[in-house]
């Protein structure tokens, strides 16, 4: 029955999502007020609606329907609860539906934070969602029902993936979805803009919180993928350009653009057909990563079950909405009016340069994703194309934009004099380069990639630095407190998001620099060293799990004999996919990471044990949640708060005029 | 007084146990099938590499590396072997062919492309366009207006 | 007005490569093996093991090379297939344990039936790895000069058979 209700309520989301698409979108081109003001309860009863499915989807899972086809496929019996909840998200249909669940949540927020806005405009903006989220519920109700039935009912279900069943699982694809699918709200303000015909700079500016905020979730996001895939995978390994990782990182490096861009239309008023197509690029490669997971394209560890139907479905739905975007673009942007002009070297021109090199980036990105497939289209081989050429090809695009983000933030808007510049920023330079060249001799291995890391990581700090410095001491007089509280907040959000970088910058150098690890054969008692820690075997014991069960083994680690931890590596067993699985242990520190995982069992009790010594490793996830956190404080900056506050003034008039209440 | 000595050896060891071994005998040759092993393509697995696959074939074909490297082949033959029986598929680094050159001058392309329309357009709009900057002043000016139209279009 | 409409032009032909990429198979792996000689090997066949197996003694036939193994489930599903091919006697059909037991093997052949003249044993997988195996069952259609022709990737099938192994096969066996 439950299940009935929840593909009842999809259908009815759909109808809504219809409404929600056509009337407010004509009414806004017309001009009635009345068709316009659909878009808000619409909006809102799809959010409903959509909920409502979601609960009953998790409360088959929690009870265990095995009537339900997708939830058979992806649960059992054994399965935790937890698990069996995040089990929603486990497969394709469920995953679908998560995804259009989000985009609901996105619509309920914007109809909460739009006060401000123009009534066409958001009506517009609500209008475009409407017809995103039509597509997504339409195909679920065609081709991925989550809710089809499995008659007569399994016994038993097939379980979830053991690689998925774990907390990184839980909280990866959310994350991720609400970034992705908040580019969707840029998006919408985009064709919005473009509909509308009204460029303005107030557009960017309305934009630019949406945009963050979706921003440092899809940061998380993929932070928390790359971390489950560390700890989960059993290799060590944290990103390997692997299609899936790539289509979530586009849409990132796209979503880094346009925040940047924002801020030139924003503050100057330049730029604003660009930041229009950046808008549209980024959410559209949202759209095209959704489409290369799921249409069996492209190889990928992560990519979910395929079927060609889907694929269609989904390539039909991005050609019509990413299509019509760019035509609509290439239609209306003519007309938009040029903004200010700006000097090549100036802030506007650094923070373009800057776009420039993200753009490259990403095209790259694509590029290299989409390459065996063209060649595999026009019969000319089939080919790999994998970290190596990734490696090579981003990294010398990313370190041209790092060393900007030190120049930029201290450039004059319209034009900026490069002799004095230099001037500025000769001190941090000198201490960077210094440093750089110095530190990886300390450190007692000198290679020039190493020295380039450290120099990228520590630029960014020391012209961070710089910056601060003359912002606290060239202010409008008055005391020093004084002028440091007058630094607003999205100010220091933008330091905290570029030092987030740097961290991140020496985490990937030190570990790919001093990493090691070690194959060993281990008897019980034996011990191996690596990194200055020895590794005492103690011998593995049989253990059950919930729906599992393991041979756990034990390490005392040291070091200059002095016990540091134990760790306890598994190999597990789960029987109802009859897949062996590898849980490494770690002991993560913050200069540090100690990570054991098990091979094969030998005889007399030994094992093949791996052993890693990973310098600085949780420096990476570290800098990204930095960076997420520098977004955050972004967007709590004054600006925006003062925005919603107004709205609040006229309440307590109202009040007022109702009748005093006793205080 | 001997039978004592004798007890005496056949007796367990101190405590502590040694050092573990290595897992292979020749850890330089492991080296150099871990080196070439990370850029190729573990060919029945969904993406990942022959240094790091469990499959059947994976196990295989670095059995067939070590025996490369063993006779002394380089690393460019010992290649040259597997794409003779996989074809290019198996390497995660494309070689450079015509088929290729896309691919590997394409992001250089791109930075040029986009360097040079961003200072074209930059250097026709200094030509074309006029001052016009929105101060802060401007900007709060602004907002207030349309809170005000906001308000007068609730109020209607 | 042109540069306004390059992005939509760059997404019609992603768009376009993305709509044939749905038809095709990103993991099927064709051969680079087809058009150059067959791999020579010399092993030990399954049922007589003093004798040996070596695609030499076949230059002057067409003949189908068909790797296989008691484990493989796709192999079970072909084996009617290769029964029929054996029986209308038009092309012999020669078979490659492929890292097989012996036993298992021959339990195999004796349950569904033995449509090979002669079946060589690779136990190590070397020989498969000479050929570009990657997987079971796979087959080769090797000429009278010893080169491959063709590479069946997974199970033959009766249509594959009809449209394209038959036709291939009289046309080299015409020359």
């Amino acid at each position: 029955m439950i299940p009935e209700i929840g593909h009842f309520a999809l259908i009815l989301a759909l109808c809504v999502a219809i409404v929600q698409g056509s009337l407010p979108i004509y009414g806004a081109a017309v001009g009635n007020s009345a068709l316009m003001a659909v878009a808000k309860p619409a909006a809102r009863g799809q959010f409903l609606l959509v909920l409502i499915a979601f609960c009953c989807l998790g409360y088959a899972f929690a009870d265990k329907d095995f009537s339900v086809l997708y939830v058979a496929a992806t649960s059992n019996s054994q399965l935790p609860l937890h698990y069996r909840l995040a089990a929603i998200w486990g497969a394709h249909e469920g995953s679908l539906l998560l995804w259009t669940f989000i985009l609901t949540v996105w619509m309920f927020a914007v109809t909460v934070f739009s006060a401000h806005l123009p009534e066409t405009m958001r009506s517009r903006i609500l209008g475009v969602m409407g017809l995103v989220s039509m597509g997504f519920l339409l195909f679920m109700l065609t081709v991925s029902n989550p809710f089809e039935r499995l008659i007569p009912a399994a016994a038993d279900g097939r379980d979830l993936n053991p690689l998925l069943q774990d907390p990184g699982m839980v909280m990866h694809p959310p994350m991720l979805y609400m970034g992705y699918v908040g580019f969707s709200v840029a998006f919408a303000f985009a064709i919005a803009a473009l509909l509308g015909g009204n460029l303005d700079a107030a557009w960017a500016r309305w934009s630019r919180p949406w945009t963050t905020v979706a921003w440092c979730f899809l940061t998380v996001g993929i932070a928390l993928g790359s971390g489950w895939a560390y700890y989960e995978l059993g290799w060590g390994g944290w990103w390997f350009w692997d299609p899936v990782e790539n289509a979530s990182f586009m849409p990132w490096l796209a979503g880094t653009a346009l925040i940047h861009s924002l801020a030139v239309t924003d503050k100057r008023g330049g730029f604003k057909v660009w930041t229009v197509l950046l808008a549209i690029m980024a959410f559209s490669l949202s759209l095209l990563g959704t489409f290369l997971v799921r249409s069996g394209v492209l190889t990928s560890v992560h990519a979910f079950a395929t079927d060609p139907k889907r694929g269609l479905f989904i390539l039909v739905f991005l050609a019509v909405v990413i299509g019509g975007s760019l035509l609509l673009y290439a239609w209306r942007a003519p007309r938009v009016g040029l903004g200010g002009g700006f000097s090549i070297l100036s802030r506007e021109g650094m923070l373009l340069a800057n776009n420039v090199l993200l753009v490259a980036a990403m095209g790259s990105v694509l590029l290299g994703t989409l390459y065996p497939l063209f060649l595999d289209a026009l019969d000319l081989g089939k080919i790999s194309v994998g970290p190596p050429y990734f490696d090579a090809v981003f990294a010398p695009l990313m370190a041209p934009a790092i060393f900007l983000m030190g120049i930029g933030p201290l450039a004059q808007w319209k034009k900026a004099s490069l002799p004095e510049l230099a001037m500025r920023l000769r001190w941090a330079f000198g201490v960077s380069l210094v440093t750089a060249l110095a530190l990886p001799l300390v450190l007692g291995k000198w290679t020039p990639l190493l020295s380039l890391g450290f120099l990228l990581a520590i630029w960014i700090v020391t012209t961070s630095a710089a910056n601060l410095r003359e912002r606290l001491t060239h202010g409008d007089g008055g005391s020093f407190a004084g002028r440091l509280a007058a630094v607003p907040r999205s100010y220091w959000g933008m330091l905290l998001a570029h030092c987030g970088i740097a961290v991140f910058i020496v985490g990937v150098t030190m570990v790919k620099g001093f990493e090691t690890e070690q194959d060993v054969r281990m008897n019980v008692g034996e011990t191996a060293t690596i990194g200055g820690y020895t590794f005492r075997f103690d011998g593995t014991q049989d253990v059950m799990g919930p729906n599992y069960s393991a041979a756990r083994g034990t390490f005392h680690v040291s070091q200059d004999s002095r016990a540091v931890t134990v760790l306890y590596p598994e190999k597990r067993r789960y029987p109802v996919q009859n897949q062996i699985m590898t849980e490494a242990a770690i002991d993560s520190g913050l200069l540090r990471d100690l990570y054991v995982s098990l091979g094969e069992p030998l005889e007399d009790g030994a094992w093949s044990v791996r052993l890693y010594h990973k310098p600085f490793i949780d420096w990476i996830w570290g800098g990204c949640l930095i960076m997420a956190l520098g977004g955050a404080l972004a967007i709590s900056d004054r600006r925006y708060r003062f925005a919603w506050r107004r709205e609040e003034q006229d309440v307590p008039a109202a009040r007022q005029m109702a009748g005093r209440k006793v205080a | 007084m001997i039978w004592l000595g004798f007890i005496i050896l056949l007796m367990p060891g101190p405590a502590w146990a040694g050092e573990a071994k290595p897992l292979t005998e020749d850890p330089v040759a492991e080296a150099r099938l871990k080196h070439l092993a990370v850029e190729l393509r573990c060919l029945v697995c969904q993406n990942q590499t022959l240094a790091d696959s469990n499959a059947p074939l994976a196990e295989d074909l670095r059995r067939e590396v070590r025996e490369m490297i063993a006779k002394n082949m380089s690393d460019q033959e010992i290649i040259d072997f597997l794409v003779q029986r996989y074809g290019d598929f198996v390497l995660y680094r494309p070689p450079w062919k015509m088929t290729t050159t896309l691919l590997w001058i394409g992001p250089f392309l791109l930075l040029v492309g986009g360097a040079v329309a961003l200072v074209t357009t930059l250097r026709r709009r200094g030509q074309t366009l006029t001052d016009s900057v929105v101060t802060d002043e401007e900007h709060r000016r602004v907002e207030q207006l349309l809170s005000q139209g906001v308000k007068e279009v609730r109020r209607s | 007005m042109n540069r306004f409409l390059l992005p939509l032009s760059i997404f019609v032909v992603v768009v376009g490569f993305l709509a044939v990429g749905l038809t095709l198979n990103p993991r099927e792996i064709p051969s680079p093996l087809v058009g150059k000689a067959a791999p020579d090997f010399s092993l030990p066949q399954l049922h007589e093991q003093e004798k040996v197996f070596s695609p030499k003694e076949l230059t002057g036939t067409v003949w189908l090379l068909n790797f296989w193994a008691s484990w493989c489930s796709g192999c079970k599903t072909e084996h009617p297939v290769l029964m029929q091919l054996a029986r209308s006697g038009e092309v012999p059909v020669y078979g490659m344990d492929y890292k097989d037991q012996r036993e298992e093997a021959l339990t195999w052949l004796r349950r569904w039936g033995n449509p090979y003249p002669v079946v060589g044993v690779d136990e190590s997988g070397r020989v498969g790895i000479n050929y570009g195996v990657y997987g079971v069952p796979e087959t080769y259609v090797i000429d009278k000069q010893g080169i491959i022709r063709y590479k069946q990737i997974g199970p033959l099938d009766d249509e594959v058979v009809a449209k394209k192994i038959l036709p291939l096969v009289k046309e080299l066996q015409a020359k």
